[in-house]
């Protein structure tokens, strides 16, 4: 007979045995919510015979707090706006990446974006999703037509009926697209041209929310029409509610695009590498395009390959060469211009 | 050794773990936030010359005020509701439910400390919202021809607040009231009050301590609270958790979020100050 304290130390071997069995290695990832989806991770894991722990985060001041907080080899992998890739470099946080063994070459030529994430020739990240901040809206509640120009915002027509997108960037970056300065001009005295358009909107406007609670109230109908939200927000909706469309506006559309990279204190780089790899694959673009969290375009366009009608349809994959000649990237300030950007959405937010 | 010597030692030595572990956990980092709150950005970096620039800027920039004055204004709302609702509902449980049923009564005031705080911050957007339960039965009764905007307003925060504080007070001023000795009301009855004035003269006086501990609980969290305003009260406008929370997250202004930390500490020492008479234990 086994005494009861042997059985218990046998249970608890027995507990911790699955767990040594599956995760012969660990890597660690801070990602955005789209990267921590099962469906994505779960192939790598069991081919690599790795268990990957991820840590969301919302910004990538806080991302780039977290690492400095950390001890070196904490942190494998880092998903980062790709606009913010040169922020991370000049950190030096990040490592180089063997620019040849990423499948770049089948990107769509616009994602490529070697000026954002390659710095003095060398690589340090590359893009795996995209898409826009534009006009999210309720097609049955809200005239389409109107939703060509984003004058139609500010026209009192749909007063208490529209919601904004809570991140300054892209959300400062199409108020500044209806007043016809490009986001690239977003700066300096340009900032302060926004104040009245933006504050006339948060008149008309019912509430400012984060992802969630963006899809939240289109999902609800408390607001008809989101600026700033795009296929993020309403493709993981299709389903329940096919009514939710988006459009890109004549005047245009801020580009958001992710770009993951390798940390350079990794504690695992070969495998980060790998994971790296993957995600770029054309079959990891498809899982990534799709995730639960939220559906954006994959950069690979081999991804399309992976892809059912159906999921190409949500994504409008037939229309992107169009709308990418309509997109502008998301405004690059200087630490001074995104302190009075910051100010300026703050004061929105607070009167 | 004398006595004296060796009973001071034996002092010393039992309140020094509890010692050690303020100084670690409470001391040192307050002083690293304070230290940190002088400091200033320069661009992206911290420089650590310090200074009073950031509570300068607290108090004449009026986007940051504000959020001083939204969080007192939001919390002194939130409180003095919550100990209107919650003190008959105490009463009632503590003197009119009876007692076989009180404990049930009980369950049913903490049962929504068992949920998420964030579910049931999200529960009550979809509540409050434009097609959530109380519109659409206004709406159904008559009372309404077209929703009115509740949610994303402060009065959906003070709602969501509201709900989850009245039951810690309700318990606070419990516990308060069933340590009442009988007597008091009896007496006073003998001597011809009627019951309003034994409730208002007698038994409120009496749980002063109880409603005082609770409110104080209820100012201090509420004022500390980020996730409520900033689900139910949709951006509308910022308390002083969320300013600290876009400083932290967004603009990685640590000093600026240090500063704003340091002035929502020294508004709950006030609160207790001013509570500080009721809130001594043995009053309790």
């Amino acid at each position: 007979m086994i005494s009861r304290p042997t059985c218990t130390a046998l249970a608890l071997c027995a507990a911790a045995l699955p767990i040594s069995a599956h995760a012969a290695t660990e890597l660690n990832a801070l990602i955005w919510c789209d990267h921590a989806d099962p469906a994505l991770l779960e192939p790598f894991e069991q081919a690599h015979d790795v268990r990957i722990n991820v840590k969301e985060y919302q910004g990538t001041a806080e991302a780039l707090t977290i690492l400095e907080q950390s001890r070196p080899g904490d942190w494998d992998l880092l998903v980062i706006d790709a606009v913010d890739v040169g922020r991370a470099v000049e950190r030096d946080v990040l490592a180089p990446l063997p620019a040849e063994a990423l499948p770049t070459t089948d990107f769509f030529p616009e994602l490529v974006m070697a000026s954002h994430n390659t710095k003095d020739g060398v690589t340090y990240a590359v893009t795996d999703k995209f898409g826009y901040n534009t006009l999210a809206y309720d097609k049955t509640k809200v005239d389409p037509a109107d939703m060509t120009s984003l004058k139609s915002l500010w026209s009192g027509k749909y007063a208490g009926r529209i919601g904004i997108y809570d991140y300054y960037l892209p959300s400062l970056g199409l108020v500044g697209i209806a007043e016809g300065i490009p986001t690239a001009e977003l700066g300096g005295d340009n900032i302060e041209k926004l104040r009245e358009p933006l504050m006339a909107l948060k008149k008309d406007t019912k509430l400012v929310a984060d992802v969630v609670g963006s899809q939240t109230a289109l999902a609800t109908g408390e607001v008809d029409i989101l600026l700033g939200g795009g296929e993020y927000l309403t493709a993981t909706l299709h389903a329940e509610n096919p009514n939710l469309e988006w459009i890109i506006p004549e005047e245009g559309a801020a580009l958001w695009a992710e770009s993951i990279a390798v940390l350079k204190d990794a504690g695992n780089p070969e495998l980060a590498l790998e994971f790296v790899k993957y995600v770029t694959s054309p079959e990891g673009q498809a899982r990534l395009a799709t995730s639960s969290c939220y559906w954006g375009m994959p950069a690979n366009a081999k991804a399309g390959e992976h892809l059912t009608d159906e999921q190409k349809a949500v994504l409008r994959w037939d229309e992107q060469a169009e709308f990418l000649k309509r997109a502008q990237l998301y405004p690059i300030p200087s630490a001074e211009d995104d302190a009075a950007m910051q100010d300026l959405w703050t004061d929105m937010l607070q009167n | 050794m004398s006595i004296e010597r060796l009973e001071r030692r034996q002092g010393a030595a039992l309140v020094a773990p509890a010692l050690i572990w303020t100084i670690a956990f409470f001391v040192l980092p307050f002083a690293a936030m304070i230290w940190m709150s002088l400091t200033h950005m320069e661009g992206r970096q911290v420089v650590n010359e310090p200074g009073f620039g950031n509570y300068l800027r607290i108090f004449t920039d009026p986007s940051l005020f504000r959020g001083i004055v939204v969080s007192l204004e939001i919390t002194s709302i939130v409180t003095v509701l919550s100990v209107i609702l919650a003190w008959p509902l105490a009463w009632i449980i503590a003197t009119r439910v009876p007692e076989r049923w009180r404990r049930l009564a009980l369950l049913l005031a903490v049962l929504p400390f068992w949920t998420s705080y964030v579910v049931r911050s999200y529960s009550w957007a979809l509540v409050l919202g434009e097609n959530g339960i109380v519109m659409q039965s206004l709406i159904q009764i008559g009372l309404l021809d077209t929703p009115i905007q509740i949610m994303a307003t402060r009065a959906a925060t003070i709602i969501g607040f509201v709900h989850f504080f009245v039951m810690l007070l309700t318990l606070t001023i419990y516990s308060n009231l069933v340590q009442l000795s009988p007597n008091y009301a009896r007496a006073a009855e003998d001597l011809g009050a009627s019951r309003w004035q034994v409730i208002r003269l007698v038994i409120l006086p009496l749980t002063l301590p109880g409603v005082v501990t609770g409110a104080f609980l209820t100012f201090v969290l509420c004022m500390g609270d980020y996730i409520t305003p900033q689900i139910l009260g949709g951006n509308s406008e910022l308390t002083l958790p969320q300013l600290i929370m876009l400083q932290l997250g967004r603009r990685g202004d640590y000093p600026m979020a240090s500063a704003l930390a340091v002035v929502l500490m020294v508004l709950v020492t006030l609160a207790y100050a001013g509570c500080a008479r009721w809130l001594k234990m043995e009053r309790v």
